[in-house]
């Protein structure tokens, strides 16, 4: 089994390091949506309050994961989906398609933050909380927009779908992760953040469960 | 009487509802005042929404199981009636929010909850529409009500207790928590639950019943 996982996320890997042009696409997505806010928000007036950083931020961050991986299911024919289908365990592709867009959208995570931070400022005070919430929420937003892809994929696949489909199901994860990333940027003690982030952990986990007891039906049909 | 005993005790226990909550005597509280009976019509219209999310969800889950129709058909309708009671039960909370609180929507977690749950479940039908066979629709909106199921729960039970919520019984409100919930309310309470969830599986089995009425005469027309 682990062998499989790891044999599929370096498929996945090469996969993408053929057609660059996708991550390369994603990645761009990113450092316009960021400059987009900045020039909307007013050139020379640079200066956020705190909670509108953190929510901007979190925003592009979500629409660059629900374009990101909304692909996963769709960029390969459905002649070698039904090879995979003959030689690989429907729980290892979730899995390893999962912890493969965790390590994407972890990528457009900290590209977007720094990006951000170039372009307005870094208020971020406990930098290593920020980025473990960054990690969290990462797992957390590809454990289930994966999920939420393999079903719009079974659905014809249009962007309506994947986005209305994902928001609602992503909102815990966002809130939590917004919640922690706000405590994080203003430097609060660590010991408030545990509780939040021990939640963010347990949603993560529900998530990830279901789609591994979920996704072999769906590979199914 | 053994197969429509539970729709006579519903309409008992809804009479039962309206009368005595509209009538008894109710405890005082500032600013809750009579809007304390909002308890027996409001509240229970969430319960009676969760519960009927349980049933769609194990049915949900017997159709991924056998794979039949039937299970779908439950799962479908009672998700149906429990959008149905979501939206009833989000309009009478906003009217009574604006005479309480003074606004119609406020930034409170367990209305947000409430509305992302909504916003979930209309996804799920609009899932279902774009998806033309009637097997595969079935199984892939069971994947999701169970997977929209799942992300849910931890929304309405967990994230209001993190943040303070304005409803009563939280962050030093008045309201019905252990102190305030007095046995008067209990009695009406407890039947109103019941009743409104019966009313709502009766809601949902008939239209399961015109639902496979339809499909029989389909089959019909097609093999004639």
């Amino acid at each position: 089994m682990r062998k499989e996982i790891i044999l599929l996320i370096r498929k996945e890997m090469v996969l993408e390091w053929r057609q660059k042009y996708a991550i390369n696409g994603i990645l761009l997505y990113v450092i316009s949506a960021v400059f987009i806010t900045y020039l909307s928000m007013g050139v020379g007036q640079g200066n956020l309050s705190v909670p509108v950083w953190n929510a901007l931020y979190w925003i592009i961050i979500l629409f660059s994961a629900v374009n990101a991986v909304a692909k996963s299911f769709v960029q390969e024919h459905q002649a070698r989906q039904l090879y995979y289908y003959m030689i690989a365990s429907p729980e290892a592709i979730i899995l390893s398609k999962t912890i493969y867009n965790t390590l994407l959208t972890l990528i457009l995570a900290v590209l977007g933050y720094l990006v951000f931070g170039v372009v307005f400022g870094n208020p971020v005070a406990d930098k290593p909380m920020f980025i473990l919430n960054l990690l969290l929420g990462a797992m957390g937003f590809s454990a289930s927009l994966t999920m939420v892809s393999a079903i719009a994929s079974k659905a014809g696949n249009n962007g309506t779908l994947m986005a209305i489909l994902s928001f609602p199901v992503l909102i815990p994860i966002l809130l939590m992760a917004i919640q922690v990333s706000k405590n994080a940027i203003d430097g609060l003690d660590r010991e408030i953040n545990v509780e939040k982030i021990v939640t963010l952990l347990a949603i993560n986990a529900i998530v990830t469960a279901c789609s591994y007891i979920l996704f072999p039906y769906l590979w199914r049909s | 009487m053994k197969a429509y005993w539970w729709k006579i005790l519903a309409i008992a226990l809804l009479a039962y509802t309206v009368i005595a909550g509209l009538l008894i005597d109710v405890p005082r509280l500032p600013i809750l005042n009579e809007t304390i009976r909002a308890l027996f019509f409001h509240v229970t219209m969430w319960f009676g929404m969760i519960l009927m999310l349980v049933v769609a969800v194990y049915y949900g889950i017997r159709h991924l199981r056998t794979g039949e129709l039937q299970h779908d058909d439950m799962a479908v309708e009672f998700t149906n009636s429990a959008i149905l009671f979501g939206v009833i039960g989000i309009s009478t909370g906003m009217v009574w929010a604006k005479f309480t609180w003074g606004d119609y929507w406020t930034n409170d977690p367990k209305l947000n909850a409430s509305a992302i749950g909504l916003l979930m479940y209309f996804a799920y039908l609009v899932l279902r529409n774009s998806l033309t066979d009637v097997y595969q629709r079935a199984k892939i909106s069971a994947v999701y009500s169970i997977f929209a199921f799942a992300a849910f729960i931890p929304l309405i039970f967990i994230l209001p207790r993190l943040t303070d919520s304005l409803h009563p019984g939280n962050g030093g409100n008045p309201g019905f928590n252990a102190y305030d919930m007095d046995s008067n309310l209990r009695k009406v309470f407890y039947p109103a639950i019941l009743g409104w969830t019966l009313l709502g599986a009766w809601i949902s089995t008939v239209r399961v019943r015109t639902r496979r009425l339809e499909r029989k005469m389909e089959d019909k027309l097609i093999n004639l």
